[in-house]
């Protein structure tokens, strides 16, 4: 990850901020306007982040995940339909059940890594195919569960959905929370701080330690890892399955800390510009950690908008279209995509399946 | 000569689909000896060392490691028992730096971080100790092969290798480096390792082995020692039948100019001028030998003549047609056929059926395309005729190409580039890791060509290969032709002092 592509992102970043300060100016203060994105922006990233840290843990150990849309989909579910049994059918207490859905989550995203993982490393079925099966699979299994449980009759929850036990509450860092106005930005749900520590610990293990130069060399010449006896199936399940996981806690921000619900088809896409993130990112964590930013900034611009609405000036006009608006991270993904900073390269043997 | 047997491979028998690889093979290393193993492309020389190696399972047949039975299941066990092997094809991950290879699989660790300080540290003592000079911090793919080749053999001691499998380590070394490398090997049989050692140079054979045995189809065809034989009974015992060692051309008789190269200027991969100002022709009928030491600038001549790499300044003119920063296709269609140094990064694409990779430069033409689509029966009869013509020893045209021996896959690259019609043949290392049968055929096969009016190119760093075929030749150094001399003026001592620098009197 060079500079010039953080450059790149702290522009883009600076410029979708102006332009919400820029017209909420006359009514707020510009400080707590950029705090208030800020909090937002790394908040709505964090499915993004731990999307693309997936895909950088699998990537890197030369396996192409793009199921991490589907992951993600099957987790939410799977965690906020956990969490619902424990809190209304077992009548344990909201937090314990809020617990145990992200654990189902995690839970949801490894078994999907693991099933990735089988059909890539061991079956060599075309990694694209596997990615595929697992985005439409998400798909078809929540939204039929969905329907079954909660919206048949005769069905467990009998039609109504009951009350999920909440989300996830806050958290404030001391001290730094209490910093008048930008500690705003270090009050966020445990999810979020997770997603950042992730990244924080991925860099950590990819390039300082032996579990990661490992990873990392299954990725770029198995062969070679081979010769000196590392075992590179083995690498590259475990990877898969460690990056599913990570998917599944971005799963179950959708449902546990986000929302209290579960709607078909939430992730909207996320998974994707995850990838998207991961790539531009250059398959490094802190690198699809800013692009991840990107697009949370685009997002946040979109929410604090709303707020902004009547002072938006006549010749803006079009920002008071929300799809419009809503279009900016799907568009920023396609320009960023295109390449305009710098070269992208992949792990050498990525998406390649080993054959002894 | 009753030294300890260190390592004996008793009855391994190797099958793979359509070939038997290894049939009955008994080997045996003694300590300290270097122990060469010769044999043609394909005889099953590196599957019988992948098997020594853990790398392959043996159907069947034994393997004693200092007279105790194993079975390796990984090379992981081997390298436990003192085995370190250095490949055909290096194991270096480009990305990673030379300490990052070489504790790959082996790590040290402080406090659950890579200790990479300490890892350097070993790194620089072993290369003092072996005479094997290597930066530990820089990055592999920077560097060139005869570098990496050394960060192998640091790769093997550093995990305590007491014997050391070389498979053609001088392939793609020049023969200073081959010198180093011979030295390093003596080094290190003084100090107790051991050594099997493959090659397809008989000169090599003769001046450092111990023993040397010899394989043929997959079969041992007997150990001799150094002294009780001689080049031309080591390479019929290969072949199974008399080889020329010396290549039967007449008197060149030269045409008008075909390629014509004016003050070239090209770059390297870092920037830096690797070609300066490089002025030469090359006609009909002829083959101009380009000599000099490897990276003095012939890659990147012969990468920018071929439309690989951009031009900086001057000019190309093939048949009086100015190509010029064209890319390859045009190139190409105006005639010229090349034959890369790297056979597997600019000749093939391994994962592609043999047959595919037979007519990879003119796929889109009659008689494989036709309106856009591939003729599977012309490419079938096109791949037949070639595998047979060029002895490609492969089970079928339908395997991929990555797996066939080294020696093999360069004869797909040759077969496809002598078989087209062609004016110009850019031929950069053609004959690098073959056998001295194939040697024999390819060379002949280059003077056919010259003789029957196709201009050649020739790029090699064996001064033999350059005497033996060129008409003219010219001497690269430091991107510069310092001189350019009819063949028949000018001997090897000659030439090795001018591809060393030295300037010549007369140009
Ligand atoms: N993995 C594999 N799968 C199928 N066939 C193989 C494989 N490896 C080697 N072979 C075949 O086994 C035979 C022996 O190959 P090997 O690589 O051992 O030859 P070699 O003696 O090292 O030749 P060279 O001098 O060209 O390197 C060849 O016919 C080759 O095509
Ligand atoms: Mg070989």
């Amino acid at each position: 990850m060079d500079w010039r592509r953080f450059g790149f992102i702290a522009f883009i970043i600076t410029i979708l901020f102006s332009v919400v300060v820029l017209i909420g100016k006359a009514e707020i203060s510009p400080v707590v306007i950029v705090t208030s994105m800020l909090a937002t922006t790394i908040a709505v990233a964090t499915p993004l982040t731990l999307g693309a840290l997936c895909g950088v843990y699998c990537e890197r150990a030369g396996v192409v995940n793009i199921g991490i849309e589907g992951m993600m989909l099957a987790a939410a579910f799977f965690g906020w339909l956990t969490a619902i049994y424990m809190n209304t059918v077992f009548g344990l207490a909201p937090m314990p059940s809020l617990l145990g859905g992200v654990a189902a989550a995690i839970l949801t995203g490894g078994l999907l890594g693991l099933f990735h993982a089988v059909l890539s490393v061991t079956f060599k079925v075309d990694q694209i195919i596997g990615g595929t099966v697992i985005n439409i699979l998400a798909v078809g299994i929540t939204g039929f569960l969905n329907r079954q449980l909660f919206f048949e009759k005769g069905s467990i929850f009998g039609g109504n959905v009951p009350h999920a036990p909440g989300v996830l509450p806050r958290i404030q860092i001391p001290l730094l929370a209490d910093i008048p106005v930008v500690g705003r930005i270090f009050d966020q749900q445990p999810i979020t701080f997770a997603a950042i520590l992730l990244v924080i610990i991925t860099h950590f293990v990819l390039f300082y330690t032996r579990w990661g130069l490992r990873t990392r060399s299954v990725g770029e010449h198995p062969r070679a890892a081979d010769t000196v006896g590392i075992d590179v199936y083995f690498m590259r399940y475990a990877n898969v399955i460690i990056g599913g996981m990570l998917a599944g806690l971005g799963g179950a921000y959708f449902t546990l800390e986000s929302v209290p619900s579960f709607e078909p088809l939430m992730t909207n896409g996320r998974g994707f510009i995850a990838l998207a993130a991961m790539i531009f990112g250059n398959w490094t964590p802190f690198g699809a950690w800013a692009a991840a930013l990107v697009f949370g900034a685009a997002q946040a611009l979109q929410i604090n908008l709303q707020f902004f609405r009547e002072s938006i000036p006549p010749q803006w006009a079009f920002l008071q279209i929300s799809y419009v608006v809503g279009l900016a991270p799907y568009l920023l993904t396609m320009i960023i995509l295109t390449g305009i900073i710098g070269k992208n390269i992949p792990p050498a043997a990525d998406g390649q399946p080993y054959e002894k | 000569m009753t030294a300890n047997i260190v390592l004996k491979a008793k009855g391994i028998t190797r099958q793979f689909p359509g070939v038997l690889a290894n049939d009955r093979v008994d080997f045996d290393l003694r300590e300290g000896e270097i122990h060469a193993l010769l044999g043609e492309n394909g005889a099953g020389k590196t599957t019988l060392m992948n098997i020594l190696y853990g790398l392959y399972r043996a159907d069947s047949g034994e393997v004693y490691r200092g007279g105790q039975r194993v079975a390796f299941h990984s090379p992981k066990d081997a390298i436990k028992r003192g085995i370190g092997m250095v490949h055909q094809h290096f194991m270096l991950v480009p990305v990673f730096t030379v300490s990052e290879n070489i504790m790959l699989g082996a790590e040290t660790t402080r406090r659950g971080t890579l200790d990479r300080k300490a890892v350097a540290a070993h790194v620089r003592e072993l290369s003092h100790q072996y005479g094997l000079d290597v930066d530990p911090l820089t990055v592999v793919g920077d560097l060139p092969v005869g570098i990496q080749q050394r960060v192998e053999i640091v790769k093997a001691l550093y995990r305590n290798a007491e014997i050391l499998i070389l498979d053609e380590p001088t392939a793609v070394l020049t023969p200073q480096e081959a010198e180093d490398l011979f030295r390093i090997m003596r080094e290190l049989t003084q100090r107790g390792v051991s050594i099997i050692f493959i090659t397809h140079k008989l000169k090599e054979v003769l001046t450092v082995a111990d023993r040397i045995t010899v394989m043929r189809a997959g079969k041992v065809v007997g150990t001799v020692q150094p002294q009780e034989t001689n080049e031309a009974k080591l390479a019929a015992m290969m072949v199974g039948r008399e080889v020329i060692l010396k290549v039967a051309k007449g008197e060149a008789s030269p045409g008008e100019n075909i390629l014509q190269v004016k003050d070239l200027q090209v770059d390297d991969r870092r920037g830096l001028e690797a070609v300066r100002g490089v002025s030469f022709h090359v006609r009909t009928g002829e083959v101009l030998g380009i000599a000099g030491v490897q990276g003095n600038g012939q890659t990147e001549l012969v990468e920018a003549l071929t439309g690989l790499r951009p031009i900086h300044a001057g000019k190309v003119l093939m048949n009086s047609h100015e190509v010029t920063g064209k890319p390859p296709r045009p190139i190409i269609e105006t005639g010229m056929a090349h034959i890369p140094e790297d056979r597997q990064r600019h000749g093939l694409v391994l994962s592609y059926p043999v047959a595919d990779n037979l007519m990879l430069c003119t796929y889109y033409l009659p008689p494989f395309g036709v309106r856009g689509v591939i003729q599977p029966r012309a490419v079938d009869v096109n791949a037949r005729k070639l595998v047979e013509n060029f002895d490609i020893r492969t089970p079928s045209p339908y395997v991929p190409t990555s797996k066939l021996s080294g020696g093999n896959q360069q004869k797909v690259i040759v077969a496809r580039e002598l078989s087209r019609p062609i004016k110009l043949l850019i031929a950069n290392q053609p004959t690098r890791g073959l056998d001295v049968g194939s040697i024999e055929y390819i060379h002949k096969e280059i003077i056919i060509m010259r003789d029957r009016g196709v201009a050649v190119l020739l790029v090699s760093a064996e001064l033999d290969e350059i005497m033996a075929l060129s008409d003219r030749i010219a001497v690269m150094y430091r991107g510069q032709i310092v001189a350019t001399v009819a063949a028949a003026e000018v001997t090897r001592e000659l030439l090795g002092l001018w591809m060393a620098g030295a300037t010549p009197d007369k140009v």
